[in-house]
């Protein structure tokens, strides 16, 4: 078990195992997202209160779990990264950002265009939105500072410490609509009792999740591939790999 | 200041030595000062002066500005002794760089936020902002500005390494201090409307003790990092 | 339900249609700008190894 955990810190294995995965990963995820789309678009019934509006809570909810989700992959990585000086772990979190800033970006878009019509408004400044806010900027920033420096390994190390120092917002934004008054909705399938939502409105809501979380990890492979490669300069593995393609 | 100095000896070593370099350029010192007069005089002027317009944008102007008068003053914090070595030669001292990072916070801010806290009263007063309010609003800046030299402590040196980092140095700071912006503002805002404003100060608090505590962690370890 | 119906989503059509499409159009991005990403770091070391072998 431990010949598997040394082999995650050898950069062609991962190379070669991430190709592998890939379009298994990307081929499922996006037919479970598409069978979740049509769930909720089609199959779902109309919602007693918002009628047709609720069905933008098949991209909303996935998309913000996602940007969460995303966060805290990128922050556990960097810390691998850091305490046991790992270049596959940089290289996750450094994939990691893009993907996350574009997740949050969905979640503030789709989530402003269903508070207008839910709420009146595009915008409130309430706990969750402003701190899912926040998380873009963090994203952002993460990006930001890595550019900054020339020197990789600095670059590596430095924005580590950002993503752990800006982890302590992802409690909040969880947590954000149960220790405020906000307008954003409670959580209403993560309580551990029944969740309070109907099955037929459930069962896509559901494969959206899984969908988003599988092509998440394509995703992260594909970029994870060539992080890695920028990392191992003039490494003989990539010699034959170069040499075969 | 050798490795066999007390570690609180040491603090107040480089406290002095900070305060005495900032002090020998006075006019560099009033700059941050200066600038949150100005961003909180401007709104009177480029807005129309009515008592009570001023009043329900008064937390929000006098927030915003104290941050950023803060952000201007942050790169001074650690960028002259990276470039002159000084830096280096505290790393390399024996003395915890923990410590050393936390007294050199503490002594920016004693020059560049307690100057604010103590004339914010006469820029609320400015901004039509009633008395006891008025006092809620430095006993907010005071956990804020603190609050914030510490949070800064860690965008500078996370950015020791890098040329020209001021912008960026706001792009990393902002995010991480909206939760104070947004307490401290509404602490003030509440103490306008004559409503008890304990909540939002004892938040401020908590984010002081929090910050307090474990930015200078983070700083050092940034700093080793920017200088290897 | 027929499908003039089902594009004007009750009356939602407004919010669902353009949030689906913003979301299907980072889709698109993120695994365009992924490939690219590898595309471009398999390029970069084909580069480097090229000017390592032609000796400069």
């Amino acid at each position: 078990m431990w010949l598997w955990f040394h082999k995650l810190g050898s950069p062609p294995h991962v190379y070669r195992i991430a190709g592998k995965i890939t379009p298994w990963f990307g081929w499922i995820g996006g037919i479970l997202i598409a069978a979740g789309v049509f769930g909720g678009l089609v199959l779902a019934p109309a919602d007693y209160q918002q009628g047709e509006g609720f069905r933008i809570l098949y991209v909303h909810a996935p998309s913000a779990w996602m940007s969460l989700f995303t966060y805290v992959v990128m922050a556990v990585a960097a810390t691998i990264g850091l305490i046991w000086r790992m270049k596959v772990a940089y290289s996750v979190a450094a994939s990691c950002a893009p993907i996350g800033a574009a997740f949050t970006a969905v979640a503030l878009v789709t989530g402003s265009l269903w508070g207008k019509k839910m709420w009146g408004t595009w915008w409130e400044w309430d706990a969750r939105l402003t701190s899912e806010l926040i998380l873009l900027f963090l994203y952002f920033g993460y990006m930001a500072l890595r550019a900054a420096y020339d020197d990789q390994q600095r670059a590596d190390r430095a924005s580590a410490v950002l993503a752990m120092v800006g982890v302590v917002n992802i409690p909040i934004i969880h947590y954000s609509v149960v220790w405020w008054n906000t307008l954003h909705q409670p959580a209403s399938v993560t309580k551990m009792a029944a969740p309070s939502i109907a099955p037929a409105m459930l069962v896509p809501l559901i494969l959206m999740f899984f969908g988003f979380n599988i092509v998440f990890g394509a995703l992260l492979f594909t970029r994870v591939r060539g992080e890695v490669l920028l990392r191992e300069r003039g490494a003989d593995w990539i010699r034959e790999l170069l040499g075969k393609s | 200041m050798s490795a066999r100095t007390g570690i609180l000896r040491a603090m107040l070593l480089l406290a002095e030595r900070d305060l005495r370099l900032a002090f020998r350029r006075p006019s560099q010192l009033c700059n941050p000062l200066v600038f949150f007069l100005v961003v909180t005089t401007l709104f009177p002027l480029s807005l129309s002066p009515q008592p009570s317009q001023l009043r329900d944008i008064a937390p929000g102007v006098l927030w915003v500005a104290a941050l950023l008068s803060s952000l201007l003053a942050l790169e001074a914090l650690l960028k002259s002794d990276a470039e002159d070595g000084t830096l280096e030669q505290m790393l390399l001292s024996g003395q915890p760089l923990v410590v050393l990072v936390a007294a050199k916070t503490l002594a920016h801010w004693f020059v560049g936020g307690l100057p604010l806290v103590v004339i914010s009263p006469l820029a609320a007063f400015a901004l039509n902002v009633p008395g006891d309010a008025i006092l809620v609003t430095a006993e907010g800046l005071l956990m804020g500005t603190l609050t914030l030299s510490f949070i800064g402590s860690v965008g500078a040196a996370l950015t020791v390494g890098v040329r020209r980092s001021s912008v960026l140095l706001s792009l990393l700071v902002l995010p991480l201090a909206m939760p104070l912006l947004i307490f401290g503002a509404r602490a003030t805002d509440l103490a306008i409307s004559g409503e008890v404003a304990s909540g939002p100060l004892y938040l401020l608090g908590a984010l002081l003790a929090f910050t307090a505590t474990l930015a200078p962690f983070a700083s050092a370890a940034a700093v080793r990092i920017g200088l290897e | 339900m027929n499908v003039r119906d089902f594009l004007a989503m009750g009356g939602y059509a407004a919010y669902v249609w353009p949030s689906y499409a913003f979301t299907a159009l980072v889709f698109t991005w993120m695994v365009l700008s992924a490939r690219k990403a590898h595309r471009d770091a398999l390029a970069a070391a084909r580069k480097r190894f090229a000017r390592a072998r032609s000796g400069s």
